[in-house]
């Protein structure tokens, strides 16, 4: 059997928490929403405590929070339609950019694994790529407007300069850089879910993706290249996005957040039924249609819907999760 | 230059009855679940945008549009627009959301939609309106905030 076990409820925003993000190293972690403000915790003996809270970056509720790679930056995406960088070059956290563009309100921002470039996405339909120009310089490199209803979430490729992005046309686009002319296309739109597309998230490898949508589905889509050994029809060098699992049934209501554990593979889901769900891979799944277990279900996770779900990167099993209801919590996933 | 409603000449319906106290209603060692008429009476006294009428009056919200589960802590509330191009059909739908969302307790889990068929673009509506953070962005806007507190005042 496996379980959910709390290891800490943490109280600190008014209202909404919208988001949580680990940093890179696993042992300090972000959050933000509707108080607009953001909060560093990380931990004192064996408690977590709020470290620094960041005010006055934002004048709207602040959507996203995301580390760089590097761990030394953090970016905040607002609805004031600005996005923010804070550094601590000066011994503690500030604001040292901002990077405009959005007509409204921005939902995402996403570091590429390399560190130097940025997406962004919003209300406005758009998806924006920013390259680290250098200090506190970020030039914007694309304007992508490929969907036709706002953008929900973006996020790159584990290992490559690839971007993914959802949207409430119930879409998932994918874009990558042409090297010839260095613009910026959409490669691939995968069409599948019935809803708005919440949220998304790579494997480990980058070859899959899981989605999830207010159609109360989780789809699972693998990459197959123009060499591939399936005979998946691919238009040219780009790869072919294929739906290769779907599971329905599980969810009672809207999925707004979905993790991919890159140590364990474990898939974590947050929902709109105030429950969290963990998937596993079964051990004698079909690489070209994989069939996905349940096999934990927290009931009443938070006393309202559950916003976002984040595995700690450095593999421990720990989860954090924020609600709704205004609280944060840390989970351990104990498998027996 | 003033806009023209939608619908200049809509149907105006009686006011129906206010909700009758029983005894068990007083009695406090009976639990008092949270109803489709309660629900109905936290809504029927909205203004309508365009007429000095309220929703109960146009009859866009009936009781028996109106579905608790108790069970489960779900509302489902069912509008009918006056006419099916109705403009005003998501600002609507707005007002009966806040006014839920300012008055019910947290659990609940509240879902808006236009009554099936009733409206042009339904579909839209309702994904709009179930949208939480659009709604959440929408609350942020202080003139729109202050057109639905005129609303659900």
């Amino acid at each position: 059997m496996a379980k959910l076990e709390l290891q800490q409820n943490l109280i600190g925003h008014k209202g909404i928490v919208w988001n949580v993000s680990w940093h890179p190293l696993g042992n300090m972690f972000s959050s933000c929403g509707e108080d607009k403000i953001i909060k560093l915790w990380s931990k004192e003996g064996d408690k977590w405590v709020t470290k620094t809270v960041l005010v006055d970056g934002h004048q709207r509720t602040i959507r996203e929070v995301a580390w760089s790679p590097c761990g030394n930056f953090l970016a905040s995406a607002s609805f004031d339609g600005t996005t923010a960088i804070w550094d601590k070059k000066s011994g503690q956290f500030e604001c040292n950019a901002t990077l405009e563009g959005h007509e409204n309100e921005v939902k995402s921002v996403s570091w590429s694994p390399s560190g130097n470039l940025l997406a962004t996405c919003g209300r406005d339909k758009s998806v924006w790529v920013w390259e680290v120009a250098g200090d506190d310089e970020y030039v914007c490199e694309a304007v992508l407007n490929s969907h036709n209803q706002d953008v929900k979430k973006v996020v790159w490729h584990p290992t490559s300069d690839i971007l993914a992005s959802s949207s409430y046309d119930n879409t998932v686009k994918v874009y990558k850089e042409d090297q010839l002319d260095s613009d910026w296309t959409c490669i691939a739109t995968l069409h599948s879910h019935d809803s708005t597309v919440w949220s998304l998230a790579f494997d480990k490898t980058g070859k899959r993706l899981a989605t999830c949508s207010d159609d109360k589905t989780v789809k699972i889509w693998q990459s197959y290249g123009p060499d591939n050994q399936e005979g998946v029809i691919v238009d040219g060098e780009d790869a072919t996005w294929k739906c290769v699992c779907t599971l329905s049934g599980y969810h009672t209501r809207c999925i707004y957040d979905i993790s991919w554990c890159h140590t364990t593979g474990l898939l974590a889901t947050a929902c709109g039924d105030d429950i969290l769900r963990i998937f596993k891979e079964a051990d004698d799944s079909d690489p070209n249609a994989p069939s996905f277990d349940l096999i934990c279900t927290k009931l009443n996770a938070h006393s309202q819907d559950v916003n976002c779900v984040q595995w700690n990167p450095s593999g421990n099993g720990e989860l954090l999760s924020c609600s709704d209801d205004g609280e944060i919590r840390i989970w351990k996933f104990i498998m027996e | 230059m003033t806009k023209i409603a939608d619908n200049v000449n809509p149907n105006v319906y009686e006011k129906g009855s206010e909700r009758e106290v029983t005894s068990s209603e007083r009695d406090e060692d009976v639990v008092d679940e949270i109803d489709s008429r309660e629900i109905f009476d936290l809504l029927r006294n909205i203004n309508d945008p365009e007429h000095p009428l309220t929703l109960e009056e146009l009859r866009v919200i009936e009781e028996r549009n109106i579905y608790v589960d108790n069970k489960d802590n779900s509302v489902r509330v069912y509008f009918t627009p006056t006419i099916p191009h109705c403009s005003m059909a998501t600002l609507i739908g707005l007002s009966i959301r806040v006014l839920l969302l300012r008055a019910l307790p947290s659990r609940y889990k509240v879902t808006v939609e236009v009554s099936e068929g009733t409206h042009v673009s339904e579909h839209a509506v309702n994904k709009q309106l179930a949208d939480k953070e659009r709604v959440a962005a929408a609350l942020e806007n202080k003139n729109l905030v202050q057109i639905i507190n005129q609303c659900v005042a």
